[in-house]
């Protein structure tokens, strides 16, 4: 008897059907091709205004990259496709080579291992710093694990160590709310540092930070390099110069150049967006 | 129980306070009542009773909406259809006691129905002449609803003032809904007339004393349980969602699932509260669901000050007894005293009463 077609496809065994593989965990992060991060093609369209344009960029594992361009070259849409928080019209992400994030949201990628700074610091204000640390940290976020969550010793080391690594030792039962812009920017790199993520998106850190704080902020990303992989974005030049190893320019939704600072610099397009009109 | 929770109990006075007068109450008044004779200068009405027992509901009521609005920033204007469900819910039960002793003495359906001209009892009314079915209706109708409505709302990311509107238009159709003699619910006389809870004469004293003490009981479960709640690390994630509800995204928390289960919760409470204030007024009908009802609570919370719990607890006694005195002295200025209220505490005490005795504690 032959079978009805419904049933031929049901009886595909090699089909993994989506609502199978829904729900259950991202696989685990895969970099054995020491790339971390692959974006292919991406485009993204408000209503036909293309923020991003076809784009195309690879960060390897370990990696510091710094990424510039004028405003509304579509850097913080970009990191918005990585973190969930937009779909692309087209094209594919894929963090390392197993885990796809577009079929991800935002807390499966947070889960997966990357984390995000906003451009405008974003701490939980009426939260003590330690509070903030602790509510950041990697593991279970369930409701009823967190509802009966406990910390433990090692946890509790764990973000005292964050908190020297951040500075912010002293003011650890202060309210985030009462800290200067520049600590909270740190609080926040600490509340990345907390989840333990494989790919941190740094967006704008040194915004509105003194020379010193800048510096500060310098070291603690460069620390973070080679155990994490670190994308910055950034218009202060002289801090990019501080940092980084390779740039990407970001023009009008798409890839113009990728170099080192100097290499970038001396590009003629590059010149020619940033200096011609 | 997570040490933080017992830590806040020995710190916060506010807590202190409010379960040290819930247990002496649950002390005095019966005594007072039952104990003083009639005409002793101490004696408590049993009418006083039962106006003490409603204000409990209320309390437990704004208790529920602290816990979503204070804590998580999700300004209910529906809590009054989850408080008038689980109030439906008893009224059923009480419905079915009443048996023959009804004006048309019909030992199954109730008299409205025999008014209707109704031949047999509708199917949703059945197992509610048990009191352990009508008990887990009071939990489970406001909660599913609630459920069902989080569901769609949080998982679409409804917030603001875009959920206060669904959730009081929620309350508007559920109003209008029961106002329908079609529905089987009493239309608009709503149901009443309600003999007896678990054999125990309604309008018994002891009866009374004994729902005042099972209201000022579960008021003080229900706060130790929501203190429970924010105490723990899940409630520094509820204040986290409230305060940056990306950043909480973001670092990995299901905020939907946050706020779907805060939510459920809170609905489950304001039903409870439906279910104790319906044996002691002696009437459920559809003006329970009245949107106005829905706003005069969240004004109880913002009277007490939001986001303490005991707030709410504070601002529903203050301004119900308000309420009593000014319907009684000058019944026409009552809403406008009430919509003074609002505005004033609104503009000059943003943190309640709560907020201005801790200014004043400060400062002395």
């Amino acid at each position: 008897m032959k079978r009805p077609a419904v049933l031929e496809t049901f009886a595909d065994r090699e089909r993994v059907f989506d609502f199978v593989a829904r729900g259950s965990r991202a696989p685990r992060l895969d970099v054995s091709h020491n790339v971390i991060l692959y974006l292919e093609d991406i485009t993204v369209a408000f209503d036909g205004f293309r923020a991003l344009n076809q784009l195309t960029l690879y960060v390897d594992a370990g990696e510091l990259r710094c990424i510039i361009g004028p405003n509304g070259a579509g850097k913080t849409t970009m990191m918005d496709v990585i973190t969930g928080k937009t779909r692309p019209d087209a094209g594919s992400a894929w963090f390392g080579q197993s885990i796809d994030l577009l079929q991800l949201d935002e807390p499966e990628i947070a889960a997966a291992g990357i984390g995000r700074k906003f451009q405008k610091p974003t701490v939980f204000t009426e939260h003590t710093v330690f509070e903030n640390l602790e509510l950041a940290m990697a593991g279970d976020k369930r409701v009823w694990r967190i509802l009966f969550a406990r910390r433990t010793p090692a946890q509790t080391e764990r973000i005292e160590s964050v908190l020297e690594t951040i500075g912010l030792t002293d003011q650890r039962e202060a309210r985030a709310g009462s800290l200067s812009h520049g600590q909270k920017q740190w609080l926040e790199i600490g509340m990345l540092l907390m989840q333990d993520p494989q790919l941190l998106l740094v967006d704008e850190p040194v915004a509105g930070m003194t020379p010193q704080e800048t510096e500060r902020t310098a070291e603690l990303l460069l620390g973070l390099a080679g155990r994490h992989s670190v994308v910055v974005v950034e218009h202060d030049m002289a801090f990019v110069r501080s940092i980084a190893r390779k740039v990407t320019v970001l023009h009008e939704g798409s890839v113009l150049a990728e170099g080192s600072l100097d290499e970038v610099q001396n590009n003629p397009r590059v010149v020619e967006v940033y200096l011609g009109e | 129980m997570p040490a933080p929770f017992m830590r806040s109990l020995y710190t916060e006075r506010g807590s202190q306070i409010l379960l040290g007068v819930l247990i002496a109450a649950a002390i005095l008044v019966p005594v007072l009542n039952l104990a003083v004779p009639a005409d002793s200068a101490l004696h408590l009405s049993t009418y006083t009773v039962t106006l003490l027992g409603k204000y409990l509901c209320y309390a437990l009521l704004a208790i529920a909406v602290d816990l979503v609005w204070g804590y998580c920033g999700i300004l209910s204007l529906g809590h009054t259809a989850f408080f008038a469900l689980g109030g439906y819910a008893m009224g059923m039960y009480l419905m079915r006691q009443i048996g023959t002793r009804g004006v048309y003495g019909d030992p199954l359906l109730p008299d409205f129905m025999v008014f209707l001209n109704w031949s047999e009892l509708p199917w949703y009314w059945h197992g509610f002449d048990r009191f352990a079915f009508a008990l887990l209706m009071v939990v489970l109708a406001p909660g599913l609803l609630a459920w069902v409505l989080g569901w769609f709302a949080f998982r679409s990311r409804v917030t603001g003032v875009y959920l206060s509107i669904i959730t009081q238009a929620l309350t508007f159709a559920l109003m209008l809904a029961f106002f329908r003699n079609e529905m089987g619910f009493g239309g608009n006389n709503g149901l009443t007339d309600f003999k007896e809870l678990l054999g125990f004469d309604l309008q018994s004293d002891a009866t009374r004393i004994g729902l005042f003490l099972t209201t000022a009981f579960t008021l003080g479960g229900a706060y130790l349980a929501c203190r429970a709640i924010t105490a723990s690390r899940a409630g520094r994630v509820i204040r986290a969602i409230r305060d940056a509800e990306d950043r909480a995204r973001f670092i990995g928390y299901r905020v939907e699932s946050y706020k779907l289960w805060l939510w459920t919760f809170s609905a489950v409470l304001a039903g409870i509260a439906g279910a104790l204030y319906v044996p002691q007024v002696g009437i459920i009908n559809p003006g329970e669901f009245a949107p106005i009802n829905a706003i005069e609570i969240v004004i109880w919370v913002a009277v007490g000050g939001r986001g303490t719990l005991y707030g709410a607890v504070l601002g529903a006694l203050v301004v119900n007894y308000a309420k009593t005195w000014f319907t009684g002295a000058f019944p026409e200025v009552w809403l406008y005293a009430l919509g003074a209220l609002f505005v004033l505490v609104t503009l000059f005490l943003p943190q309640g009463i709560v907020g201005l005795l801790a200014r004043l504690r400060k400062s002395a």
